[in-house]
């Protein structure tokens, strides 16, 4: 039964080792993936600790629903307090790892302390041992994974690395698993790094005895028939996110030149399509990749067709890759986003965080603000294409004054830089913000400013409300599983009713981070895609746990609102411009330069944005400070957290 | 004529659906090592070959076989095994040239492909059709006619080539 799968606690510091069954009463309550770790880490963690610390604790899991005949049930995720940010740490990535973990006997992972040399946690079928990682200290992401198949002798092994970046104690590192999941946000990575914690590798052949297989069965397949009908699937299975690069571009919706403008202009090398003539050894109609389990198979394959890189093998490159070493730097040459997306790949390093930084830096460097002193030479004006390779090789190690500055992220950086450098830093709760310009979308811009984890898309974006769907349509949508009457807009320029999208949303993705599935299996990119209803389904056929949609619902609420208590136990404020729900002042400040006609001139409204985030604490249950009130916590059954269940 | 699994493994995308189906579908479990059929990764090359059991006619785990548990249906064209006959010595696991056969060490039982009585549930599964289920004098045509469409493109290119000279 996958409710049999437990938890266990590995100190490193100690080499402790504890499993425990996860009670049916926390199953219930959080189900498992990231709305448990959320209950984990405050529950785990003291207030202020430090997020490199032996004390900071790494939560690693699958969702419940790993491994079963659900779909597309291949999601990680890891959790701790980010390095970063110094508030919520989460990532969360596909591939193979946490079927594997599963299969091995666990769905949970409390990693806590620091070991005294290069480590690896090595679990198989139940047993736990922790490994001599001293040889494979200072390997690139893939050969790490390939060194510790050998020292184990299994090929089949799945492991979830840091790469040099992590090991570096890059704010930012990533942690990966495959040629290219990445764990990407919030420097889960250099939690592992600070750690010396190389890896935690898995294999598994334990049965997961599906509850009712026939139906199960009947329902992936119906599962699986109505997600491959979706057109935005089809087209996302022939090449990759990038396909949705061209129409965000045309609109108006990518950060230019740090935030100067919003559209990348003679950006046409860079689509998909290009990528597939040039990539002529491994691109073409097959050569497309997919996690455990999961027919849109989204990744594309390629091969750098030349320069100093060519013929190396990877994954990708993704929308975010496309934006962060292409459009931000304004770079948009095919070349340079392969080899950026390699190299991030290889080092384990956040491709977002990493390309909004240089991009930063290269607008102070315009502007006079940092000198070719502090880039030691650097010529480190936009378009410049080496510059962005060279920096993001500069960050990994450290590497001269402005890499090891960048390496520490955008706050610290902006301390040291100092003379408003900070001003233009787009940023939220102290993590940059992807490529992507909410300044002509006020849902979305609502979105990364109140994100749990700071400027993010994958929290609580509502971005189908770029589709203008029509009124019954969003209401079918938005006023289930829970009823809402409120005003709706089909507009993606309003700011009508985008709190309760925000707020249905970020309970929607909770939800499929508990389930571990994947978000291009709900309601993401495809407003046809199944949610809550689904769910409930697929969670009763497989795991045999009998819950209704608003039940998940309330589940996804509770998720929330634990990462909620966390954030604001370590210092999260309404407006505070390092640790609040609050936008930098260019998203009311500069108006759109570029995009179509609707786009071009808008701004943020503040005193509409200020009372869109008055209306979204009024729907999630917290006070106009952001405090949540004392019915909300007792309604969600946190009223006496810490409440230590597991 | 019975059909037989045709693998075309330049279409694999490597997600183990199948094993997940197949698994399941006979077993009621998750457990790739369930599974009878199995995709064989070379991620750093981006290579993922699905494995099954090519119901051979002189199927050497039949020929190996000491109680003759083993036998060909030719009707579904398959190989079989005879679980009131077997005596799980593991004989056909240690010849069978494509690791198709298997020794399931929880029910202590050999097992492999009975491509599900006719209709396998990894080739339902599979929307690339990776994995496809047709006539067995038809694999050939299949595959012919997919090497005639690469000879004819190589001609073009060469021709453009030419043109270009």
């Amino acid at each position: 039964m996958p409710l049999n799968r437990k938890i266990a606690y590995i100190d490193l510091t100690t080499g402790d080792i504890q499993t425990k069954p996860i009670p049916l009463e926390v199953r219930k309550k959080f189900l498992g993936g990231r709305g448990l770790d959320a209950y984990l880490l405050y529950n785990h963690t003291k207030k202020g600790c430090d997020p490199l610390g032996p004390e900071n604790a790494l939560m690693i899991s699958g969702g419940i629903l790993a491994a079963t005949c659900a779909s597309a049930t291949a999601r990680t995720h890891v959790m701790a307090k980010s390095p970063l940010t110094g508030l919520l740490g989460s990532a969360n990535m596909g591939g193979f790892f946490a079927p594997e973990l599963a299969w091995a006997g666990f769905h949970h992972l409390v990693i806590t302390g620091k070991a005294e040399h290069p480590v690896y946690i090595y679990i198989h079928n139940g047993e736990i041992q922790i490994r001599d990682a001293r040889d494979i200290w200072g390997k690139m992401v893939p050969d790490a994974q390939w060194a510790i198949r050998e020292d184990l002798g299994d090929e089949e092994v799945k492991s979830l690395v840091c790469g040099p970046a992590g090991e570096n104690l890059v704010r930012y590192a990533n942690v990966m698993t495959g040629i290219k999941n990445s764990g990407g946000r919030t420097g889960m990575g250099c939690v592992m790094g600070s750690k010396n914690l190389k890896a935690v590798a898995a294999r598994g052949t334990m049965d997961i005895k599906i509850a009712r297989p026939d139906e199960a069965l009947e329902y992936n397949k119906r599962f699986i028939d109505q997600i491959i009908s979706a057109k935005v699937n089809q087209t996302q299975g022939a090449l990759g996110t990038p396909f949705i690069w061209g129409a965000t571009n045309s609109w108006g919706g990518i950060r230019c030149r740090n935030f100067q403008y919003n559209q990348c202009e003679y950006a046409d090398d860079i689509e998909p399509e290009r990528i597939d003539e040039i990539c002529t050894d491994t691109m073409g109609p097959y050569h497309m990749t997919g996690c455990y389990g999961c027919q849109v198979h989204c990744r594309a394959q390629y091969k750098i067709p030349e320069g100093p890189y060519a013929g190396k093998y990877d994954e990708g490159p993704e929308y975010t890759s496309q934006g962060a070493f292409g459009g931000e730097t304004d770079t948009p040459r095919a070349l340079t986003v392969l080899v950026g997306n390699h190299l991030v790949d290889q080092y384990g390093m956040d491709n977002l965080e990493t390309g909004s930084l240089i991009s930063w830096a290269m607008e102070l460097y315009e502007l006079g603000i940092i000198t070719s002193k502090q880039t030691d030479g650097l010529d480190l004006r936009f378009g410049n294409d080496e510059a962005v390779i060279e920096m993001i090789k500069r960050i990994c190690y450290r590497k001269g004054w402005l890499g090891d500055t960048l390496a520490d992220g955008g706050i610290p950086a902006s301390k040291k830089i100092g003379k408003k450098s900070f001003d233009y830093l787009i940023q939220v709760k102290g993590m940059s913000n992807l490529h992507s310009d909410e300044r002509a979308t006020p849902g979305l811009a609502l979105n990364i400013a109140t994100a749990s984890r700071g400027s993010d898309h994958l929290r609580s974006r509502p971005a189908i409300d770029l589709y203008h769907l029509p009124q019954d349509v969003l209401r079918k949508i938005y006023g289930s599983p829970v009823p809402y009457d409120g005003p709706l807009s089909s507009e993606h320029t309003e700011y009508i009713g985008k709190p309760w999208q925000v707020f249905w949303h970020e309970n929607c993705y909770m939800g499929v981070d508990c389930l571990g599935i994947c978000k291009y299996h709900t309601t993401f990119l495809g407003a046809t895609l199944p949610n809550f209803e689904d769910w409930s389904k697929v969670l009763y056929y497989n795991t045999g746990l009998e819950m209704t949609p608003e039940e998940i619902w309330q589940v996804a609420r509770r998720g929330n609102m634990v990462e909620r208590l966390f954030n604001l136990r370590e210092g999260l404020t309404r407006e505070d411009l390092e640790k609040g729900d609050m936008l930098n002042h260019r998203y009311f400040e500069e108006p759109c330069r570029r995009g179509a006609i609707d786009v071009v001139g808008r701004v943020i409204d503040k005193e509409k944005f200020i009372k869109m985030i008055d209306e979204l604490y009024e729907h999630k249950g917290l006070d106009q400070d952001g405090m949540p009130k004392p019915e909300t916590l007792k309604s969600l059954g946190l009223d006496k957290e810490p409440s230590h269940l597991l | 004529m019975a059909k037989a699994l045709y693998i075309d493994y330049q279409k694999c995308t490597g997600c183990r659906l199948c094993e997940l189906v197949c698994a399941v579908s006979h077993d009621g479990i998750s457990n790739p090592a369930r599974s009878r059929i199995r995709v064989m990764k070379w991620e750093a090359e981006g290579l993922y070959i699905p494995m099954s059991c090519q119901q051979c006619q002189d199927a050497p785990c039949m020929n190996v076989c000491p109680v003759k548990a083993i036998s060909r249906d030719e009707q579904l064209g398959r190989v079989s095994v005879d679980y009131d006959v077997c005596i799980g010595c593991r004989s056909c696991v240690g010849v069978c040239p494509f690791g198709a056969m298997s020794f399931n060490a929880i029910d202590k039982q050999v097992f492999k492909c009975d491509l599900c009585d006719g209709d396998p549930q990894c080739v339902r599964f599979c929307e690339e059709k990776a994995v496809d289920f047709i006539e067995t004098d038809e694999v050939a045509t299949h595959k012919r006619r997919n090497a005639a469409e690469r000879v004819s493109a190589a001609g073009k290119e060469a021709a453009a080539l030419e043109s270009q000279i």
